[in-house]
């Protein structure tokens, strides 16, 4: 049973980057705009939060200046995509280059610059990342571990999910923007500002991305700099949001499936299944694709990209 | 919301679409950004403390000075060139395919078989079977996407995705388990390959370079004055139309990307063989996206394509001269890359909309 919950719970750890990751990218798909450049923007957040936390000793300060650097690295594709048209595709596999380069090249230069051979969180900083209980809900056995007893980031990130959660249902703002994601024609008849949506919430998702790359350099990295530390989890968070259905609260639980995923190796016992780590490695892939596959067979109009979503919008060409 | 306009004002600045530009202009105008987007590349040199001119000049002269220098260069033309005209087939078709990576892994992984196990036959025989066995490869990873798209409209970009980590997780199980190389004291790793399974140089370059400039011509000639080619554009263009037109969309598109893959995964043979002499996690290493973006900077145009490559391997191989000589971070070269990007990304726009200013005073 403890083995379980700790499973569990290293599920939870390792799926809370690619929580914001995802809920970033459901925020920009929802305005229409599918950006491929979620890894780079991760990489940014991640260098600008930890060169924050190492220099001022603050999570919120490097928390606010991974979402300033993500919005930075978002409003480069927006201007492309929405101000200039640029393609999609092409807009967002560069900023993935550009913001994977960029995280490495100032990465190395703050390490040259401080004389350092590694960069190196302070433990002062670092016990403020430490897990926090929460009263009362904390003691209930099993469970109150579980749930309740984490690192910062895990809370922020699921409180972080059901604000967006409600945002995109439940909010005028929310339903403005789907309706520039799903018909932007429509939406541009209908009075809706579309550059305004399509920059707000391509710059929010940005933000949020960013984030999740700072939880992956101060929390997951052990408070050391690794250099290309996002290492692919934000093509996986591009994949988990068609897992999660272009759902924000969908997010949080296939978040955490896919952390299970990524730990799985280390529960399962050797003697029982011996299965190559490599196999292990490639399930969340193989699964997101079979579910691809399974959602475009049933054909459900619930399950799928929202309609405007990688096409750029001209008025004059509708 | 203030999302929503009450007034009906006209914009102060909105963007118009403008008539086709002549393709002189647009050259020019390609040619303008490309220089801004150095100048502004040298502006960032700058800022980190180095002469813009020194650093481009030793990039450059660092390519090409010597033979070593020259052999590495084309190393790294190659793969890129091939895969940029692998998925040129697949964009041109409109058909996002982002799958280059896997493609490549899996041509890698179908010559390594022959290149580690059935290196006994005849040098030349070896080189055309594997070469053959990376094109198989390939073409079964741009099948399945193609596959899945015309029968249940499966999104192609998502799913060439994911194909591009199962491919890259087979070769980490190969490397682990079934191919791993017992003389390797327990680290994982495949063998390296015997000097009959590598692929020689043809005037002191690896030999890749002729398959790329052939490929070059013949991915031309194909899309310019063959039936498939312009079957290609048509459905490019409009399925309807291709459709109206008596065309098997179907089969297009999935003879299309199974040759497309096929390209691809020659590169990752040609890498394998050529350069790397052995299978590894980074045989793609990035190229298959690259190509991307090479081939969209190069409007699908082979010959264009031929030079945007050149180009990109210049940075990426000069990155690596002048870290050596100016104690830069090789990762310059990414950030490099992406600045000239965006500004011919940006560029593009101009050739076909242009801004309008509102008119002093017309609207209240």
């Amino acid at each position: 049973m403890t083995m379980f919950i700790n499973f569990l719970y290293a599920a939870i750890t390792s799926g809370t980057p690619l929580m914001f990751g995802t809920l970033g990218e459901i925020i920009t798909e929802k305005a229409g705009n599918l950006n491929l450049g979620v890894e780079g923007m991760m990489a940014i957040g991640a260098i600008a939060g930890f060169y924050v936390g190492y220099t001022t000793n603050s999570v919120i300060l490097a928390v606010i200046a991974s979402f300033v650097a993500g919005i930075f690295a978002a409003l480069i594709y927006a201007f492309l995509t929405v101000t200039l048209k640029a393609n999609q595709n092409v807009t967002g596999l560069t900023l993935t280059i550009f913001g994977i380069g960029l995280s490495n090249f100032l990465g190395d230069y703050i390490r040259t610059a401080a004389g350092e051979t590694t960069l190196q969180l302070s433990t002062e900083f670092t016990a403020k990342l430490a897990t926090y209980k929460i009263p009362l809900l904390g003691d209930i056995p099993y469970i109150g571990h579980l749930f309740f007893d984490h690192n910062p980031f895990v809370y922020f990130g699921v409180i972080l999910c059901i604000i967006a959660g409600i945002y995109v249902k439940y909010t005028r703002a929310g339903l403005n923007m789907r309706a520039v994601g799903e018909n932007p024609a429509a939406a541009d008849a209908a009075g809706i500002n579309i550059n305004f949506v399509k920059y707000f919430n391509i710059l929010l998702g940005g933000g949020i991305c960013g984030i999740g790359g700072a939880y992956i350099s101060l929390v997951l990295c052990g408070g050391v700099w690794t250099q290309s530390c996002v290492d692919g989890l934000g093509w996986i968070a591009v994949a988990l949001v068609i897992f999660a259905n272009w759902n924000p609260f969908a997010c949080i639980l296939g978040s955490f499936v896919f952390g299970a995923f990524r730990v799985l190796k280390f529960y399962v016992p050797k003697e029982v299944i011996s299965i190559p780590d490599a196999i292990f490695d490639m399930l969340p892939f193989l699964i997101t694709a079979i579910v691809l596959v399974i959602t475009s067979i049933r054909k459900s109009k619930e399950r799928s990209q929202p309609a405007g979503c990688g096409v750029n919008y001209f008025r004059e060409e509708r | 919301m203030n999302s929503v306009r009450t007034k009906n004002h006209e914009p102060f600045i909105r963007v118009v679409k403008k008539p086709e530009m002549p393709t002189s202009k647009a050259v020019i105008l390609r040619i303008a950004s490309f220089v801004l987007a150095i100048a502004v590349g040298g502006l960032f040199i700058l800022a980190i403390g180095h002469n813009p001119f020194e650093v481009y000049k030793e990039m450059v002269m660092g390519c090409f000075r010597s033979k070593i220098a020259l052999q590495g260069t084309v190393k790294i033309i190659v793969p890129l060139l091939i895969t940029s005209l692998g998925v040129t087939l697949a964009y041109k078709m409109k058909f996002w395919n982002i799958g280059a990576e896997g493609q490549m892994l899996m041509g890698g992984i179908f010559a390594s078989y022959f290149a580690l196990f059935q290196n006994d036959m005849p040098h030349w025989a070896l080189l055309i079977v594997s070469f053959l066995a990376g094109c198989i490869g390939g073409a079964i990873w741009g099948i399945i996407p193609a596959f899945f798209k015309v029968k249940f409209g499966t999104n192609e970009t998502l799913f060439t995705l994911m194909l591009n980590y199962i491919a890259l997780y087979i070769i980490d199980f190969l490397r682990h388990e079934t191919w791993r190389d017992p003389g390797a004291r327990g680290f994982p790793k495949i063998a390296s390959f015997a000097s009959n399974a590598r692929i020689g140089a043809v005037f002191d370059l690896q030999g890749g370079w002729v398959v790329a400039l052939i490929m070059v011509v013949a991915v031309f000639v194909l899309l310019k004055y063959t039936k498939f080619g312009y079957e290609i554009s048509v459905v490019g263009e409009s399925q309807s139309t291709a459709r109206y037109a008596g065309m098997s969309v179907k089969k297009v598109v999935i003879l299309t990307m199974a040759l497309s893959g096929a390209i691809c995964g020659s590169a990752g043979m040609i890498k394998a063989m050529g350069s790397d002499y052995t299978l590894t996690l980074g045989l793609a290493d990035g190229v298959g996206f690259t190509a991307i973006i090479v081939a969209w900077l190069g409007q699908l145009n082979p010959f264009i394509i031929l030079l945007i490559t050149i180009f990109f391997s210049i940075i990426e191989k000069g990155s690596g001269v002048i870290q050596s000589t100016f104690n830069i971070s090789v990762f310059t070269s990414d950030v490099l890359q992406g600045i000239i990007l965006f500004f011919i990304i940006a560029s593009e726009f101009f050739t076909r909309y242009s801004f309008a200013f509102k008119k002093g005073g017309k609207s209240k």
